[in-house]
């Protein structure tokens, strides 16, 4: 039996890799992707509780969770060729209509 | 339980008219507008007759209840009407002079711009003027004080685009308002120790006091706190030096409201108030001392006056003197008999003036009339009769009511009687001097015609004098019998009989009986003397050697000077009160408390909160991944504190 620690930095160092990946990434799609690793080193830590506890609620979470993360995926990616369409370019610091 | 006579109506029929000219009235024709002022104002004087037919069926006071106002703990003020002898003399002079006014300022103000606007006033000035005079306690009497002042203020500064009429309509308002703080604090005292302002009530209270015959205490307090107020109101010194200026109005506001009814208003009150100001002795000798003080120092400022309504100003503020005399020497009725004569007389007087300056295109300057009376023959008859009467001569109404009041006032103290005596030479030959210099020797105005500088007529131009039309020339008609035949009524002691349910036996059995009848008839022909000697004085030195008073002038000197710059009362008051008073507010006030402190304080929060938001708005910078690094921060941020807590 692995303990539940080993899950839990695995599922961190994932969550990490998806915020440093979000943050310094300039590619809309790479960014994208970086979401869906955040998304999915919870997921990770979510069933490493679940099996801890023998307990079904945080398997039923992850559920949850994909399910977003695939209605995000639809409606992200349509954005990312709506941006791409008017933009040409899917560099993040060339959208920047919102500035002051 | 007597009839209701709907008093309230009386009062809110003006107000009607007042509304509807006031509201709607620019877009009607000057036919309507005037149609709408009269008829209201006329409707008030018929209910005002109606009430003197009724009159004598009536249980008096006659008091009507109109509805609760006030309602504090065990304190209540109500809307409630009080008639008894004195509101309906009052209740009279006011619609019935006011209603004749009326009809004049039609004919006089025609030409004028905003004639709408002039007789919405006009109105709203007899709602409050007759709110003022029905008013059941002295909450609605000051109700109808202020609202007087207001209308007062409105009508002297009616052609607000000249200077001098905006400034003297503030200046009659703000002197008004010291008055008046005298006036509140007054009803703050009978609040305090009677509980109410009821007329009833607060004289039956003061009733049962004893009369305070020594020191300062609180119905000698309350009766000089009145007086502050009748003495702004009513023009007496020292706040007298509002009337003058307010000359600045149009002719028929000065003969309505600065000569026959508003500026009586504080002799109306300290007649109504006869009750606390019998128990304070120390008060109504005040009251007679600045009567009479006032009737002379005035007198003579109008002897110099060259301006024909300044004459009558100081003239009406002289006249006002001799009341609050009389009203000093608990003579009342008298006070009153010669504030219903004087209305007459007076009224005439600023009416007569007003057809003589439109006879002479808008010139107000004595110098440039004279020889009128071939040119205007009805306002020189008419304006005959008011000069004989204010002057004293009989049978005019004002050697009545003046006799009355000299008489009382000799058997008070014969020094009162005597400044009266010299007080009334001096007005008869003031009067004469105007009278001379307007009507008779040649016409001097002919190269100066059509520059005046008060109401520009259309048709002013140069040329011969001409005469009024007959809408203004009616009512001086009326008021010239008014003020020959106005005074009998008071032969025989009969006014002051109708009047002695109000002010009490006491007053006026003391007349009849005082004085024995050869006493009475030798004062009587020492002012009749004085008012010939008067009109001789002014015959010689203004018609028959006019080289005269020029010498006189230039020997006096100084003293003419003196009497010609009014004794310089204005100036000491701008350098005593006004410059201090305007200095302090420049510099404590503007520079230093509302620049200083308010300004400065607003100010200051609003560049603060520019800078932080200048720094804050660093953050805004457009830029995705920076936002993303924010909430990356603020996540870190909220983790960290959540651990933190946590531990603990």
């Amino acid at each position: 039996m692995v303990p539940v620690s080993y899950y839990l930095i695995l599922s961190g160092i994932l969550f990490a890799c998806g915020v440093v990946g979000f943050l310094i990434k300039r590619n809309i799609i790479t960014i994208f992707m970086s979401i869906e690793l955040m998304l999915n080193g919870v997921n990770l830590s979510f069933v490493a509780f679940a099996a801890q506890w023998q307990h079904l609620s945080g398997q039923v979470f992850v559920f949850f969770v994909m399910v977003v993360a695939a209605a995000e995926a639809t409606v992200g990616l349509a954005i990312i060729i709506a941006v791409f369409r008017t933009r040409e370019t899917l560099n993040i610091d060339q959208v920047n209509l919102l500035k002051l | 339980m007597t009839p209701s006579l709907h008093l309230w109506l009386i009062p809110v029929l003006p107000l009607i008219g007042a509304a509807i000219n006031g509201l709607v009235g620019r877009r009607f024709s000057r036919q309507t507008v005037s149609a709408v002022a009269l008829s209201f104002c006329g409707a008030a004087f018929v209910m005002a007759l109606y009430v003197a037919a009724r009159f004598s069926s009536l249980e008096l006071p006659h008091t009507e209840f109109l509805g609760h106002w006030i309602r504090s703990g065990t304190f209540m003020v109500d809307f409630d009407f009080y008639l008894d002898q004195l509101t309906l003399v009052m209740l009279l002079v006011v619609t019935g002079v006011g209603f004749l006014i009326h009809i004049y300022s039609v004919g006089y103000m025609w030409e004028e711009g905003g004639f709408y606007r002039f007789f919405s006033y006009l109105n709203l000035f007899m709602f409050f003027m007759l709110t003022l005079v029905l008013a059941g306690n002295y909450l609605q009497l000051f109700i109808g004080w202020e609202g007087v002042g207001l209308a007062s203020y409105l009508l002297i500064g009616f052609w607000f685009t000249k200077d001098s009429a905006a400034s003297a309509g503030k200046k009659a308002f703000i002197v008004n308002r010291i008055g008046d703080f005298g006036f509140l604090i007054a009803l703050f005292l009978l609040i305090k120790h009677f509980g109410s302002l009821n007329f009833g009530q607060v004289f039956s209270s003061v009733a049962q006091q004893p009369a305070e015959t020594t020191g300062l205490g609180l119905l000698t307090s309350i009766g000089l706190l009145l007086m502050v107020g009748a003495a702004g109101k009513s023009a007496q010194i020292p706040l007298y030096v509002w009337l003058p200026d307010a000359m600045e109005g149009p002719t028929p506001v000065s003969a309505l409201i600065h000569a026959a009814t508003m500026v009586t208003a504080g002799v109306y009150m300290v007649a109504r108030s006869h009750v606390i100001f019998e128990h304070a002795p120390s008060a109504l000798t005040v009251v007679a001392i600045i009567g009479t003080l006032t009737a002379l120092f005035a007198a003579t400022i109008g002897i110099a006056q060259t301006d024909i309504k300044k004459v009558l100003a100081y003239s009406t503020i002289s006249q006002l003197g001799y009341m609050f005399m009389a009203c000093g020497v608990a003579a009342y009725s008298a006070g009153i008999f010669h504030l219903m004569t004087h209305a007459f007389f007076k009224g005439l007087l600023f009416l007569a003036a007003g057809s003589v300056i439109h006879a002479v295109g808008g010139e107000q300057d004595m110098r440039k009339m004279g020889g009128l009376r071939q040119y205007i023959p009805w306002t020189f008859l008419t304006m005959t009769a008011a000069t004989f009467a204010i002057a004293g001569f009989p049978p005019f109404a004002g050697f009545f009511s003046k006799d009355e009041i000299l008489a009382r006032a000799y058997e008070a103290n014969p020094a009162y009687w005597f400044i009266g005596v010299t007080t009334a030479f001096i007005t008869s030959f003031y009067m004469f001097r105007l009278w001379f210099m307007t009507f008779f020797g040649d016409y001097r105005g002919r190269e100066t015609a059509g520059h005046g500088h008060a109401p520009t007529h259309g048709h002013g131009g140069h040329g011969d004098p001409h005469e009024s039309p007959m809408i203004m020339l009616v009512p001086l008609m009326i008021l010239a019998v008014l003020s020959v035949v106005g005074g009998w009524v008071g032969i025989g002691g009969r006014f002051e009989h109708f009047l002695a349910p109000v002010f009490g036996e006491g007053a006026t059995a003391a007349a009849t009986e005082a004085l024995s009848q050869s006493t009475e008839i030798t004062l009587m022909v020492i002012s009749v003397a004085a008012a010939i000697l008067g009109f001789y004085l002014a015959y010689v030195l203004y018609l028959k050697r006019p080289e005269l008073p020029q010498t006189i002038a230039e020997a006096l000197g100084g003293l003419y000077r003196a009497v010609v710059n009014k004794y310089y009362v204005d100036e000491i008051y701008a350098d005593l009160f006004v410059k201090p008073l305007v200095d302090g507010s420049t510099r404590i006030l503007w520079h230093g408390v509302d620049q200083g402190v308010i300004d400065a304080a607003i100010n200051d929060t609003a560049d603060g909160a520019r800078h932080v938001s200048d720094a804050a708005r660093h953050m805004q910078s457009g830029n995705v991944r920076s936002y993303a690094g924010w909430v990356a921060i603020g996540g870190a941020v909220i983790i960290a504190y959540m651990i933190w807590m946590g531990v603990r």
